[in-house]
């Protein structure tokens, strides 16, 4: 093993000290006292701390945390059952014109989420799916059905034909195939999917203050954007709101850190 | 099973094809086994096919069709506005907002990705020399890239208050004066780029590290055998062996950023005056960001930011052919 210097751990330290530094000063702020808010110069630590930012997030929040849930679940769902079957298609079936569906993904991926939330607006304002959770699923699934299908080509284009071969000698059909095969070996692809459509839409603003303002059920990120906007001062409730919102990344971070770093660059360097 | 049925249906066609013997029938079989795959493969992706056209292609041409009359809020519900060609347009490259936005959206996409390409990078070959912890603190510098946009763009609204903001704190502390960043016009746009840079730095470490991770380590071996500094190495070789790593980043990057909307909006709203309006955030005004949604003059600017998108994306392609044919 070669010799690891100490001072490169050092300033690794350092740097990613600094690069964090916004991150721990959510956290700090979540829990100053709303007394203490703008005290010149501010606590770098929260001495005498609270939790009052927390019980109000408890008190008020909730319900938008749960539409969170229910919308990243429902994006999710939505994503591999789409994405999936496309994904091996386009990996191993070969579809003539294929190349075309390919070129279309990427293209989609241009066009500002702004461009699509008027287009989506002036359907539903038709269709009745204004402020519905189902219409902002759907619009949530924009954002991750190319990137899904992208994935999941290029982590099944790694799946051995002799195996898929294999099967067909065994008599099985192409559902059966993909079934039983294709989507148990596809476990990773399946995870980083699953994972970025999650947090796409759990992190989605746009679409929700478009789509859904008025909706009886509203994601966490209006629940922020609501406390904001009403010039609300009590920035330790709004930080402990964005604590909470970030729980989902952190989770994810932690326990499937691989899947991040193989979705981000499945994604980009794939040919 | 199928074959225990072919031969009988098979038989007539062999002695047709009898000048060639042999080879015809199998190739009609090849050629049934190719169609019927052919469905198969269809099938497979049919619903992402019907997905692209019912929830890309639809919203799309309502925006350009949007972008063609001149709706207003009823005749948006009501669906019957009377055709007015390029006539919007005209009126938003006519608008003063046009040129201030169209400014601002160049600068803070150039400057974001120049700065997030190269701390990245820099980030990157840092990490590359695999000292002690170099994985774990890889694996946190992910954080500022998956937090909600949302809540990374009021952690920095927070940070850079100018009465009460730690930027500032810390800014008398080392002497010097405090800055408005978000209130006055000449520091608005730089306080998102600070913000928005932050967040894009993670992916770009990622991806470059990854390219990096692509290069086989004898040629490093090599270079440094022949004597070349760590200087050297990184312009004459690990930069090279990186270009098409680096197109794409900068390709995705400059995808990405074109269409931000979150951060400036919540940190700005595009203002003061127009001094962080970009393209994305001028459309959001002049649609839902409005009492009286101009639909038509929104879509117009939102479909010159798809053109401005497609015509890099085919920049990209062309300079890669160029780069392939070398």
């Amino acid at each position: 093993m070669k010799h690891r210097p100490a001072w490169l751990t050092a300033i690794g330290v350092g740097v990613t000290a600094v690069m964090l530094f916004p991150v721990y000063w959510m956290v700090n702020v979540s829990l100053t006292q709303t007394s203490n808010m703008r005290k010149s110069p501010p606590n770098l630590i929260p001495v005498d701390g609270t939790l009052d930012g927390y019980t109000v997030v408890l008190r008020q929040q909730l319900p938008y945390l749960g539409t969170s849930l229910l919308v990243g679940l429902g994006t999710v769902a939505l994503t591999l059952v789409l994405a999936a079957p496309a994904g091996y298609s386009l990996a191993k079936l070969r579809p003539r014109g294929g190349g075309v569906v390919n070129l279309l993904l990427l293209v989609a991926q241009m066009i500002p989420a702004i461009v699509m939330a008027m287009g989506f607006y002036a359907i539903y304002i038709k269709l009745g799916l204004l402020d519905s959770v189902w219409g902002l699923i759907l619009a949530d699934s924009t954002i991750a059905v190319p990137f899904g299908v992208l994935i999941f080509s290029a982590f099944m284009s790694r799946i051995p034909d002799e195996l898929l071969q294999a099967a067909r000698i065994d008599g099985a059909g192409s559902l059966r195939t993909f079934g039983s095969i294709v989507l148990p070996v596809s476990r990773n692809g399946i995870i980083t999917v699953s994972l970025f459509a999650f947090l796409w839409a759990w992190s989605d603003f746009l679409f929700a203050n478009t789509l859904d303002n008025g909706g009886s059920l509203q994601p966490i990120t209006l629940g922020i954007y609501a406390y904001i906007g009403n010039n609300n001062q009590q920035w330790n409730a709004i930080m402990a709101t964005a604590v909470v919102a970030s729980v989902p990344a952190a989770v994810l971070l932690v326990l499937a850190q691989r899947y991040v770093a193989a979705g981000v660059t499945a994604g980009a360097v794939k040919d | 099973m199928r074959s225990a049925v072919r031969p009988r249906g098979g038989q007539p066609r062999d002695e047709a094809a009898a000048a060639a013997p042999s080879r015809g029938p199998r190739r009609s079989r090849r050629e049934r086994v190719i169609r019927s795959t052919q469905w198969t493969a269809w099938g497979f992706l049919a619903p992402v096919v019907a997905y692209l056209g019912l929830f890309y292609a639809y919203p799309l041409y309502r925006n350009i069709d949007l972008s063609i009359r001149s709706y207003t809020v009823t005749s948006f519900v009501s669906g019957n506005a009377p055709f007015a060609g390029f006539a919007n347009y005209r009126a938003i490259f006519a608008n003063p907002t046009f040129a201030p936005a169209l400014l601002n959206t160049a600068v803070f996409v150039f400057v974001s990705i120049a700065f997030q390409f190269a701390i990245g990078l820099g980030l990157a070959v840092f990490f590359h020399r695999n000292f002690r912890l170099s994985g774990l603190l890889r694996a946190l510098f992910l954080v500022p890239w998956l937090l909600p946009l949302l809540v990374s763009a009021s952690t920095w609204s927070w940070m850079l208050n100018s009465d009460s903001g730690v930027v500032n704190a810390f800014l008398q502390a080392v002497g010097l004066s405090p800055i408005d960043w978000l209130t006055s016009p000449t520091w608005s746009l730089g306080a998102v780029l600070i913000a928005n840079i932050w967040i894009g730095i993670p992916f770009n470490l990622v991806i470059m590290y990854s390219g990096l991770q692509g290069i086989p380590p004898d040629v490093f071996e090599a270079a440094s055998i022949d004597g070349a500094s760590g200087w050297q190495r990184f312009w004459r070789i690990t930069f090279p062996l990186l270009r098409p790593v680096s197109a794409i980043t900068l390709l995705l990057g400059f995808v990405y950023t074109l269409k931000v909307f979150d951060i400036i909006w919540i940190m700005t709203r595009g203002g003061p005056a127009t001094s962080s309006t970009t393209l994305a955030i001028w459309s959001y005004q002049l649609s839902f960001g409005s009492l009286l949604p101009d639909f038509s003059s929104a879509a117009a600017v939102g479909n010159v930011l798809i053109v401005i998108a497609v015509v890099f994306a085919l920049v990209y392609v062309r300079a890669r052919h160029r780069l392939e044919a070398l």
